[in-house]
C-alpha cells in the first residue's frame, strides 16, 4: 500500500528544492559579480541533487512508474506543494539573499535532526543535505550581514526584502495531519521543535546586520495545500514548457 | 569558453634592451615558462593581456546564450549538467582574469574595457540559441573548437596563462562530451527532436569554423605571437584539424554539414572545406552579429544592477578593516 503522508512529504520537500533552484538559476550570468553568479549556481545545483532524489524516492513510494522529471515537469500550479518563500521572485539581490537566508536557517536543523529519522533514504539524504545546507546558511547570512551593515542603500534593501518575505516564513514550522503522522513514526520532525534554533540564528544574524526583526504579523499559508501566489505559474511555465511540448521525448 | 584571433591593431614597438630581448627570446626557445615577475617586452606583454583578457570576455559573454535555456531545461538531470558547464565557464572567466592580472591590469578595468566596447569578445557568442539543441551544439561545435584551440595553449610560453589553460581544457573536454551526449541522446529521440539537433548544427556550422579567426592569409599578427610561442598553429591548421576531428563525429551523429564543398582529399587524408562567409564575420566582429548588442546590454544591466551590492561588500569591508585597528 502506499504510504501516502510519506509520498506527500517527500513531495513537498522535493518542490521547495526544486521551485529554489529554479529561481537561483534565473541569476546564472546576471550575478553581480562572478563569483557571485558562482556561488548562486552552486546552491542551485545542491537544491536540483535534493529534489532528484526526493522526487525520485517519491515516485518509488507512489509506485505508479513517474520517475523525477514526470513529477517535476508533468504537474499542475495546484498540485505543486512548495512553500510561499521560495517561489517569491528575485526582485533584487536582497530578495534572493534574504529568502535564502530564512530558509537556509530552517533547512540547516531541519537536515540535521533527519539525520536520526527512522526512514534510511531520508537520513542517508540529510547527511548529504546537512553540509550543503551549512554553506547556503553561512554564505546568505554574510551576505545578510554585509548588505545590512553596508552602504545606505544596501541596508534599506535588504530591510525591504526581510519585512516583505517574513509573512512567508511562518509557512515553515506549520504542522499538519501529513508531518504529525510520520513525527508519530520518528520518520519526520516536528518543524516547532527546531523554532528556537530558527529563532537563533534569525536573531543573532539580523543584530550583525543591524535590522530589526519584524514584529510578529499575519503569517501567509497555502503552499502546503497547492494554494499559492501568483508567482509560481510563471515558474512553471518556462520549466515545463519543453516536456509538456512534446510528452513522447526522451531528453 | 574561448579565445579568438581576432585582428587588432598592431602593438607599438617600444625600443627594448636588445640584450635583454635576445635572453628572453632564448628562455622560450628553450621552453622555459616565463613568469609574471621576469622582464618581458612591452609588446608580449601587451599582447598577453589582450588575448588573455578576450579569452575571459569571452568565457563572461558565453555563459548568456547558454543561459538562456537554464530555466527551460527539459529535465532535471540536463538543468543540473547545463547549470554546472556555465558555472565552470564563470570559473574559467575568474582564472582568466586573474592570470590577465599578474601583468598588471586589473580585472575592473578589464571588465570596464568590455562595458565600454573597447575590448572583443569571441564571435560566436553573438548567435542565438534557438532550440534546446543548440545548447548541445554548443558543447559540441563550439567547446569542440575552442579545445583545439587552446590545448596548444596550454603549452603558451606565459606560465600563469599555460597553467589556467591546462584546467580549462579538462573542463572544456567533458563539455563538449556533455554537448555531444545530448545530441546523442536527440537523435535517438522523435523526428521533432531530430530537426532541432540538424537546425542547430545548421545555424551554428559555419560560426564555429568562424571561431579561429581570419584565414591565414588576411591574419595580421600572428609572427609575434608564433616567435613568442604565444601560438603555435595558425589560424587555417587549426581550422583543418577541427574540420578533421569533426565530420567523423558528425556522420557517427547522423546529421549532415551545412557545407557543399566538403569532402575527403584522399591523398593528404583531410577534409576540404568550403570558405566561411568573412564578410558575416567581419560584420559580427563590428558589432552587428544579431545578438551583439542583446549580450552587451545584459553584460551592463548585470553590472549596473550590482554596482550597489559590490559597493555595499566594500563599505562593510572598510567598517571591518576599522574596526578591527582600531581595537
Amino acid at each position: 500500500m502506499t504510504d501516502t503522508a510519506l509520498f506527500t512529504y517527500c513531495m513537498r520537500l522535493a518542490d521547495d528544492s526544486a521551485i529554489l533552484s529554479q529561481r537561483l538559476g534565473e541569476w546564472c550570468g546576471h550575478a553581480s559579480h562572478l563569483e557571485e553568479d558562482i556561488a548562486l549556481t552552486n546552491i542551485a545545483l545542491d537544491l536540483i541533487g535534493h529534489a532528484r532524489e526526493l522526487y525520485t524516492y517519491a515516485g518509488q513510494i507512489e509506485g505508479k512508474g513517474r520517475d523525477e522529471d514526470a513529477l517535476c515537469f508533468h504537474r499542475v500550479e495546484r498540485e505543486f506543494n512548495n512553500l510561499l518563500l521560495v517561489e517569491q521572485p528575485n526582485d533584487d539581490f536582497a530578495y534572493a539573499i534574504m529568502r535564502q537566508f530564512l530558509f537556509s536557517a530552517f533547512m540547516h536543523p531541519f537536515w540535521e535532526a533527519m539525520m536520526n529519522s527512522k526512514d534510511e533514504q531520508l537520513a542517508g539524504l540529510a547527511a548529504k543535505a546537512e553540509k550543503e545546507a551549512t554553506y547556503h546558511l553561512r554564505h546568505s547570512a554574510e551576505w545578510v550581514i554585509r548588505l545590512g551593515d553596508g552602504t545606505e542603500e544596501s541596508h534599506n534593501r535588504i530591510n525591504n526584502a526581510l519585512e516583505f518575505l517574513w509573512m512567508y516564513t511562518g509557512e515553515m514550522f506549520e504542522c499538519d495531519e501529513v508531518v504529525s503522522s510520520l513525527v508519530a513514526k520518528e520518520v519526520a520532525i516536528d518543524p516547532m521543535s527546531i523554532k528556537h534554533l530558527w529563532d537563533e540564528t534569525v536573531n543573532t544574524v539580523l543584530v550583525r546586520a543591524n535590522l530589526e526583526r519584524p514584529t510578529e504579523s499575519w503569517m501567509q499559508t497555502g503552499g502546503r495545500k497547492g494554494e499559492h501566489s501568483e508567482h509560481l505559474g510563471h515558474i512553471l511555465s518556462p520549466m515545463q514548457y519543453l516536456q509538456r511540448s512534446f510528452p513522447q521525448a526522451q531528453w | 569558453m574561448y579565445t579568438q584571433a581576432l585582428n587588432n591593431p598592431a602593438v607599438e614597438a617600444g625600443v627594448e634592451d636588445e640584450e635583454k630581448l635576445a635572453a628572453f627570446q632564448a628562455r622560450i626557445d628553450r621552453e622555459e615558462k616565463i613568469e609574471p615577475n621576469d622582464w618581458m617586452p612591452a609588446a608580449y606583454r601587451k599582447t598577453l593581456v589582450r588575448q588573455i583578457s578576450q579569452h575571459a570576455h569571452s568565457e563572461v559573454v558565453g555563459m548568456l546564450p547558454e543561459g538562456n535555456w537554464v530555466t527551460r531545461a527539459p529535465s532535471l538531470k540536463r538543468k543540473a549538467i547545463l547549470l554546472a558547464k556555465i558555472q565552470d565557464e564563470g570559473g574559467h572567466g575568474l582564472y582568466l582574469y586573474s592570470a590577465a592580472e599578474t601583468l598588471g591590469v586589473s580585472r575592473e578595468e578589464l571588465v570596464d574595457q568590455l562595458l565600454t566596447g573597447k575590448a572583443k569578445y569571441s564571435s560566436i557568442f553573438n548567435y542565438p540559441t534557438l532550440n534546446w539543441a543548440d545548447v548541445g551544439a554548443v558543447g559540441w561545435l563550439v567547446d569542440g573548437a575552442a579545445i583545439m584551440n587552446q590545448i596548444p595553449l596550454c603549452r603558451c610560453s606565459f606560465g600563469p596563462y599555460s597553467r589556467a589553460m591546462i584546467r580549462i581544457c579538462k573542463e572544456e573536454s567533458f563539455h563538449q562530451r556533455q554537448g555531444y551526449d545530448l545530441l546523442v541522446a536527440m537523435m535517438k529521440g522523435t523526428a521533432e527532436q531530430q530537426e532541432m539537433v540538424q537546425d542547430a548544427v545548421n545555424r551554428l556550422w559555419w560560426p564555429a569554423l568562424m571561431m579561429f579567426g581570419p584565414s591565414d592569409k588576411d591574419s595580421k599578427h600572428s609572427a609575434d605571437s608564433m616567435k613568442w610561442k604565444i601560438k603555435r598553429f595558425t589560424n587555417d591548421e587549426l581550422r583543418q584539424k577541427f574540420v578533421d576531428a569533426t565530420v567523423p563525429q558528425a556522420k557517427v551523429l547522423g546529421i549532415s554539414l551545412p557545407d557543399p564543398d566538403l569532402k575527403l582529399n584522399e591523398e593528404t587524408g583531410h577534409w576540404e572545406h568550403g570558405e566561411p562567409d568573412w564578410d558575416e564575420f567581419y560584420n559580427t566582429i563590428k558589432g552587428n552579429g544579431i545578438c551583439n548588442k542583446q549580450r552587451m546590454k545584459d553584460r551592463i544591466k548585470a553590472h549596473e544592477d550590482g554596482a550597489w551590492v559590490r559597493e555595499a561588500a566594500q563599505a562593510y569591508a572598510a567598517k571591518q578593516a576599522a574596526k578591527k585597528s582600531a581595537a
